[in-house]
């Protein structure tokens, strides 16, 4: 029971992580209709400047926020430079792009940064852990669930209560007329894009400190798919579900299905998962079905 | 001189809207052959012709969605040709579509509000924070959207719910209202009757007599219809586009008149005795 409730506790808090790249993710495909391909290496750059700068000597929250500020940077660059052009082309062209763009990334991180593992030295969390009750709980874990659970609420916030929360749902929803409404499309996905390298930035900055940063992260910020495609694709709420979940049950599957299917049934597992969900809920938890008068 | 600028300063402030000379082609196929246009500040002007005339082209161009290969547009005097869409409806030009284009999983009111969204200044730390200025502002927006909208076109009693389970009809009344909210100068209506039934029709005229001439709209209004008897009993002035050419621009009177207008276009005798 007690190994249960760890089990479930520390799913839980890697799980907040994925929420939070999650719904970088979301933004774009609420926005642009774009299956964004390349979350994973979004994941490893963030990671990876925020290593560099915390071992220059940056305190680690100075860090994480100079981090924020390059993938702001980044996002807007990216989308000026690769994708602004096919505004209005067909979507699979820009997830083709995004697929193109993964490559891109992964090349640059490793021209950069090198394949060793790197750690965050010395580590930022006390590795002493904590007792919560019954439960014994990593300081990494809980102070990783907390950043994210902050940064996760400034990102909703900022979509529900501002008004460009809106325009990217009008953006969304018919490009076209959002344009003859003032609302500039090319903003709206700079910003989207914007989010979603910060948001996977701090993301795999958080990974990258739980065990150590080499390009696997990359395939972390993959794990995001499954998580998403479980909230339903489109929903902000169901991402930060899904992300929680995919974190819960591959932690689960770690401390139970090891035994008997050694090797990476952790990896696998949340991927058997989303298929098997598929077949009965194919619009996800929280997806719009789409409805539509004839 | 000083009579010279003051009568052109006149001018402007005359001519809403100026097309001059406009060219569009795509590919080989001239959709618009050298079109200029005045619209003047208070009138309706339609725009009509056969199918595949140009005249959606030609509100595409002034709208900004085209960018026409030549020929200027100037709108208050200020050439807007190179302007990207949502700069011009900065600037105060609305539009509906000829498809309707709606916000389908939103609801009425929130793609209402959406209209507004030009005029709203409040950043991300006020929305944040909700105190003061950005407070007053969406209050005072709130009330625009209620008083003058929502009564303006009678849909108190849809405002909740999602737009694309609506009939047509009432999709094409939102979309009127969502661009009544930019609180236009001018207004593009790309076929707002096309689909409707006889008592929308009479409805959506309404409105639209209501925007232009009602003394806290005066909304001047760009209509491209194919409704021949609403066109006549609106219009101030029509412009009778066939391949991408001006055939005539005058008042309803001299195009019902015009031989070649009648050979063209009013000589179909269906077209001008039955609704599609």
């Amino acid at each position: 029971m007690e190994l249960f409730l760890m089990t479930v506790t520390t799913g839980i808090m890697v799980g907040g992580i994925y929420a939070l790249i999650a719904l970088g993710w979301v933004l774009i495909y609420k926005c642009s209709g774009v299956l964004n391909l390349a979350m994973g290496e979004l994941t490893l750059i963030g990671a990876y400047v925020s290593l560099s700068f915390y071992s220059a000597g940056v305190p680690f929250l100075l860090a994480l926020l100079f981090s924020l500020v390059i993938g702001f940077i980044l996002g807007i660059l990216t989308e000026r430079i690769f994708l602004d052009k096919l505004i209005g082309e067909p979507v699979l062209t820009v997830i083709m792009v995004t697929v193109g763009l993964s490559f891109f990334f992964k090349g640059c991180v490793e021209l950069v940064w090198g394949t060793d593992t790197r750690v965050f030295s010395p580590p930022v969390f006390p590795l002493k852990p904590i007792q919560l009750g019954p439960l014994i709980i990593g300081q990494v874990y809980l102070w990783s669930f907390v950043a994210a659970i902050i940064l996760l609420c400034i990102f909703v916030c900022f979509f529900k209560y501002t008004r460009w929360g809106l325009a990217m749902q009008a953006t969304a929803d018919d490009e076209m007329a959002a344009l003859s409404l003032g609302i500039s499309a090319r903003f709206v996905y700079a910003i989207a894009w914007a989010i979603a390298f910060m948001a996977a930035g701090v993301g795999g900055t958080l990974l990258g400190n739980i065990n150590g940063l080499n390009i696997s992260v990359g395939y972390m910020g993959l794990l995001v798919l499954p998580a998403v495609v479980l909230g339903g694709l489109n929903s902000v709420p169901g991402a930060i579900v899904g992300g929680i979940v995919i974190g819960v049950l591959q932690n689960l599957s770690g401390a139970y299905l090891d035994q008997f299917f050694p090797g990476g049934v952790k990896e696998i597992a949340p991927f058997a998962f989303m298929a098997v969900f598929l077949l009965f809920k194919p619009y996800g938890l929280w997806g719009w079905e789409r409805i539509e008068r004839v | 001189m000083q009579a010279l600028a003051k009568s052109d300063q006149h001018g402007k402030d005359d001519i809403l809207l100026e097309l001059d000379d406009v060219y569009m082609f795509f590919g080989r196929v001239g959709a618009l052959a050298g079109i200029s246009l005045k619209v003047k500040r208070g009138h309706i002007h339609s725009i009509i012709g056969p199918n595949g005339a140009g005249k959606t082209v030609m509100m595409n161009c002034i709208n900004g969605l085209y960018h026409p290969q030549k020929g200027n547009i100037y709108f208050k005097g200020e050439d807007i040709g190179k302007l990207k869409p949502y700069r011009r409806a900065k600037l105060g030009i609305a539009r509906t579509f000829q498809k309707v284009e709606v916000f389908g999983g939103m609801t009425v009111l929130d793609n209402i509000r959406l209209g507004r969204h030009v005029h709203l200044k409040s950043g991300i730390v006020g929305g944040a924070l909700y105190v003061g200025k950005t407070a007053r502002e969406e209050i005072e927006h709130r009330e625009f959207i209620e008083q003058e909208i929502i009564d303006l076109l009678e849909i108190e009693y849809i405002r909740d719910k999602p737009v694309g389970m609506l009939p047509y009809g009432l999709q094409k009344r939102v979309e009127l209202g969502r661009a009544l909210a930019l609180r236009p100068e001018l207004l593009i209506l790309d076929e707002p009757l096309a689909g409707l039934n006889l008592e929308e029709v009479e409805d959506m005229a309404r409105f639209i007599l209501d925007v232009n001439e009602e003394k806290r709209w005066k909304v001047t209004c760009i209509l491209v219809e194919h409704d021949m008897g609403v066109v006549m009993d609106l219009s101030d002035r029509v412009f009778v586009l066939n391949f991408g050419n001006k055939i005539i621009d005058g008042t309803p009177e001299e195009v019902q008149s015009n031989p070649e207008v009648i050979k063209a276009y009013l000589g179909e005798e269906d077209m001008y005795a039955t609704r599609r």
